[in-house]
């Protein structure tokens, strides 16, 4: 499946300042190391030592939190939008 | 004076210069401001505070920003009361309320909001930004305002009219999104990469968050410069609670208090979006992201970016968590408003059904000082006690009429 990854200003130095990178994948963690593969460095930022996405990386899906889905084992559909997000506060 | 070194991770601790930056390039952590406290030591002291301005800027050597560019329309130093009804009826002994009501556009977001315009003035910013809950957004469509700067406030299209309300009025723009909060604030994530805006709880969000140590200054001030034994604060994001026990701790660190600080810090959450005092109870140590669904609207974020913090704040100092369901929300602002005479929000009924809660279970003990923390006021949420709290009679206007509806026997 062809899938666009949205990639947040605070990632941008790894993915020569696009806003969007595209990339072949199954699920969302495929997608996410397919990042990697193009754009040596994302692996280290998005996970932490066990493997697991960093506390504070919050991952959609189209629009859609990946908690909510299959986190990063959720599939991903041709055509369908990856955005990563940092968390912010407010009220 | 302001004392600011710089940012610093919260996560891994990793350093950067005081850019209106909100999360760390390495892990993306939240960065808080960092302080020089000894130089704060060395210039701040209890009576130079009590010369201050009678507002929050009074702590401008522990805020990150000079009181003198302040955006400012009197917020802070709000009546701290003694709630000796409200306790008795609860089975407590010394109870206070820190009464947020009283400030500007009536919730505890004008300390955050005084503080990061202030701040996005500093930094050359003209428009001002935020995803809001509601209280949020009244601030900073106000705050705006007078700073002359223009304004984009997001928020849920489902909010209540006290708050859509009072918010457009002061003439910024109001976006109105089809879907909840947490969807609203992942919008304006990716709107702060596009748009150089003071986005207040986004790129601006470490000066913002230092708004909310005021409450803790000002708590320990008014108590005779020393600290409660409990606090209970509600809680959304995270942020208030986890800056409360900051503010105490900051308080000790710079020599305004004897004694280091000992404070209990319970958090309080609607049933309907609970998801830190899940993990409290279910002593789990990942916080599952919520569908809120509460008519506490000012705390329904359904992924706390700081609950990571405040469950951490909650353990660490023996405090507790409860999570109330709407009945007992309306039962808690209808049981402050009857008791002590202050008609707080939906977030105040979740503030004080869990006093109760906790008080009920021996968490909060009788032999303790507690302040409960009110930080919105009810003319925001009407729509919560419109049904209940109605005229005791309407009649015709007789004393026949009166004498049918009243049996009075007292004069």
């Amino acid at each position: 499946m062809s899938v666009t990854v949205r990639i947040p200003t605070q990632l941008r130095s790894l993915s020569a300042n696009a806003a969007e990178v595209q990339v072949e994948a199954g699920t969302v963690a495929d997608a996410l190391k397919a990042l990697e593969a193009t754009h040596p460095g994302f692996s280290e930022r998005l996970f932490d030592e066990t493997g697991g996405l960093r506390r504070f990386v919050n991952v959609f899906l189209a629009d859609e939190d990946i908690r909510f889905l299959q986190g990063v084992d959720s599939l991903v559909a041709d055509g369908q939008t990856i955005s990563i997000v940092p968390a912010v506060a407010g009220g | 004076m302001v004392h600011v070194q710089g940012l610093r991770c919260r996560e891994c601790g990793r350093e950067y210069e005081a850019a209106p930056i909100f999360t760390c390039e390495w892990c993306f952590g939240p960065l808080e401001v960092a302080y020089d406290y000894d130089a704060i030591a060395k210039s701040v002291t209890r009576e130079k505070i009590a010369a201050g301005p009678l507002n929050l800027w009074r702590y401008s050597d522990l805020l990150p920003v000079e009181a003198d560019s302040a955006v400012d329309l009197g917020t802070g130093f709000t009546p701290l009361v003694r709630a000796d009804r409200l306790a008795a009826e609860l089975g407590l002994g010394e109870v206070w309320l820190k009464n947020d009501t009283r400030n500007p556009t009536n919730s505890f977001k004008d300390r955050v909001v005084s503080v990061a315009l202030s701040k996005a003035l500093e930094f050359g910013f003209k428009v001002a930004a935020c995803a809001s809950t509601g209280n949020l957004a009244n601030s900073v469509a106000a705050h705006a305002a007078r700073a002359g700067m223009r304004s984009y406030v997001f928020i849920p299209s489902d909010l209540e009219q006290g708050k859509v309300v009072t918010t457009a009025v002061y003439g910024g723009n109001l976006v109105a999104i089809n879907g909840n909060y947490d969807d609203v604030n992942r919008l304006c994530a990716e709107l702060a990469g596009i748009y150089d805006w003071a986005f207040v709880n986004v790129n601006m969000r470490p000066y913002y968050a230092e708004g909310s140590k005021t409450l803790a200054f000002e708590t320990a001030e008014q108590l005779g410069w020393t600290v409660p034994d409990h606090v209970v604060v509600p809680v959304a994001s995270g942020s208030l609670l986890t800056k409360i026990r900051k503010g105490f701790d900051e308080l000790y660190k710079v020599g305004l208090l004897d004694e280091e600080p000992q404070v209990r810090v319970s958090g309080a959450q609607a049933l309907g979006c609970s998801p830190v005092a899940e993990a409290f109870i279910e002593n789990a140590d990942t916080i599952r992201p919520v569908k809120p669904d509460t008519i506490a609207k000012s705390l329904a974020i359904g992924n706390p970016a700081d609950g990571y913090f405040a469950l951490d704040v909650v353990r660490s100092t023996g405090g507790g968590f409860g999570a109330v369901t709407d009945g007992e929300i309306v039962e808690g602002m209808e049981l402050l408003a009857r008791t002590e005479g202050i008609f707080a929000e939906t977030a105040g009924g979740v503030t004080v059904a869990t006093l109760k809660k906790l008080a009920a279970d021996g968490v909060v003990r009788p032999d303790e000082r507690v302040v409960v923390y009110i930080t919105g006021h009810g003319l925001k949420t009407l729509e919560a006690v419109a049904q209940t709290s109605r005229p005791t009679a309407t009649i015709a206007a007789t004393l026949d009429a009166f004498h049918e509806a009243f049996d009075i026997e007292e004069s």
